[in-house]
């Protein structure tokens, strides 16, 4: 069991560092990847600052929407990750990897990993445009070591959960379907870009079981708040989901090389 | 374990994918330090076989031994006994060979002392040194192939498992691929493993083969016991196939296998 868990964490920290180094090799992909945020904050935040039509109380609409635009874009690279399994597994990477002597559970950890430090490339650029932008944001280095827990966290469990879809639907085509079907209604019923206070009744359940809704409610708390009484909580939340789904994952996605 | 029996033993293996039998009751054994073909055309239960032996598949009758390790109860035991190429393309273009090579050396355990030393060696071996540090994508695909064959063969392992590995090389990288092969052979007496379609190959580079055909062996034995078989004396291993399958070796496969098998021929270029 120790061995098992060493060789985890050991074989984990391997895959994670190889995916690093590819992103260092070529990062056109942060680059092309920071557009979206900029966009969503720059002209859709812009834009309904302007017409006061959401009211957030004590945040003015772009503080209120930049946590839910970090979390947005963390969770789209997340929920695509799954497509590398399937190119690992088109071209011959994962059997590969499947057949050394490697935790199962250390290749999703790997990836997950790898989701999350894309994940922080985006904080990094949410947190820079925002102050280009002006929006006043509450930093100190609790709040940033929070904020790197929270995308971390958040990033593991869609990546787990997008590997799970990959293993199960095993094409780029149907697994990049789904992902679209699956994308914007995780975005919409959370507190992302609007409270939940103004959601119908259904759709406020929704949202309290929608892992998305924590990452946003984390990161707000501590991007610009500064009420961080729930964090704690949150980042339970994410964590104890994010460890039950890569426990699924690990026991799923061997079967997309049957 | 594996002195007195052979490296690898399969007994009445059995794969099923619903009501289709991939793989239907086979039984062979290779030899320690054996290079052993398995022949046929594509859809003939190759690859099937191939995945149970390497732990990526249960079976779902008989059994599979490598070096006296069940290949279905003791996975882990195998695993760190073989290598094993696939067919398609599985280095990381947008990783360097070395760290290609680091990556497996580190996943297979090679203490951290050893490590550098390995990879360099292995590097050297294949004549990639002076490519050490630039990236795969970039890389002609007999380099890759023997890239590949030196990320298989880091951690000395007694049997390596290759899947079609020379589909969609030039004649003179395939001839290289094999001149490496050889050569870890005579090292360290590396059981060789490997399915083709290519009946040339198959003839020319190994020590016996098994002829399988619609999830059967249909025989077993060295190419000249095959081609004696047909009964004429300047038969060819093709002409025996056809006599033991009466099938023509044509490339079938579903729309899947013909896309990749494209794929690669393009990749590999």
């Amino acid at each position: 069991m120790l061995h098992y868990l060493s060789q985890t964490f050991k074989k984990s920290y391997v895959l994670a560092e190889m995916e690093t180094r590819k992103l260092l090799h070529d990062p056109t992909e942060l680059i092309s990847r920071a557009v979206q945020p900029i966009l969503w904050l720059g002209i859709f935040g812009e834009a309904l600052s302007k017409v006061r039509a959401i009211s957030t109380p004590g945040l003015t609409y772009l503080q209120f929407i930049t946590p839910g635009i970090l979390t947005q874009s963390v969770v789209f690279v997340a929920i695509f990750y799954g497509l590398y399994i399937i190119m690992d597994r088109d071209t011959g990477v994962l059997q590969k990897l499947l057949v050394t002597p490697t935790p199962r559970l250390a290749l999703v950890w790997g990836k997950m990993a790898a989701a999350g430090i894309r994940g922080l490339s985006q904080a990094l650029i949410v947190f820079l445009f925002a102050i280009v932008l002006g929006i006043q944001l509450h930093i100190t280095l609790w709040s940033v070591l929070g904020v790197i827990a929270i995308v971390m966290l958040g990033a593991s469990f869609f990546t787990g959960l997008s590997m799970i879809v990959a293993a199960i639907v095993k094409t780029r085509e149907r697994f990049m379907g789904i992902g679209q079907v699956i994308t914007l209604p995780l975005f919409f019923a959370s507190s992302a870009i609007y409270p939940v206070a103004i959601m119908p009744g259904w759709l406020q359940a929704v949202a309290r079981v929608n892992p998305l809704s924590y990452m946003v409610d984390g990161l707000r708390a501590l991007m610009v708040s500064g009420a961080a009484a729930r964090v704690g909580f949150d980042m339970g939340v994410l964590a104890i989901a994010a460890l039950l789904i890569s426990m699924v994952s690990a026991w799923f996605y061997p079967k997309v090389v049957m | 374990m594996g002195k007195t029996s052979s490296i690898i033993q399969v007994v009445h293996l059995v794969k099923r994918f619903k009501d289709l039998a991939a793989v239907n009751d086979i039984s062979f054994t290779v030899e320690a330090g054996e290079i052993f073909a398995f022949l046929g055309p594509n859809g003939a239960g190759k690859s099937t076989t191939i995945k149970m032996l390497i732990t990526l598949l249960a079976p779902t009758s008989g059994t599979a031994t490598i070096d006296g390790h069940d290949v279905a109860r003791d996975a882990a035991e195998v695993r760190n006994t073989i290598g094993y190429v696939p067919q398609m393309i599985s280095v990381d273009g947008t990783l360097t060979a070395y760290e290609n090579l680091m990556l497996l050396a580190r996943l297979y355990d090679i203490p951290r002392v050893e490590r550098k030393k390995r990879v360099r060696e292995m590097l050297s071996f294949l004549g990639l040194e002076v490519h050490a540090d630039a990236l795969v994508r970039t890389f002609s695909g007999g380099m890759i192939r023997k890239l590949e064959v030196g990320q298989a063969m880091l951690h000395h392992p007694k049997v390596l498992l290759l899947d079609e590995p020379t589909t969609g090389l030039d004649p003179v990288a395939r001839q290289n691929v094999w001149e490496h092969l050889f050569e870890l052979r005579g090292r360290f007496n590396t059981t060789i493993f490997f399915s083709t379609h290519n009946m040339e190959e198959a003839d020319g580079v190994c020590d016996r083969v098994a002829v399988m055909d619609t999830g059967k062996i249909a025989a077993a034995g060295t190419a000249e016991e095959l081609k004696a078989k047909t009964g004429k004396p300047d038969a060819t291993l093709e002409d025996a196939f056809i006599f033991l399958t009466g099938n023509k070796l044509q490339q079938t496969g579903n729309f899947r296998e013909i896309r990749r098998a494209r794929q690669i021929e393009r990749r590999l270029g």
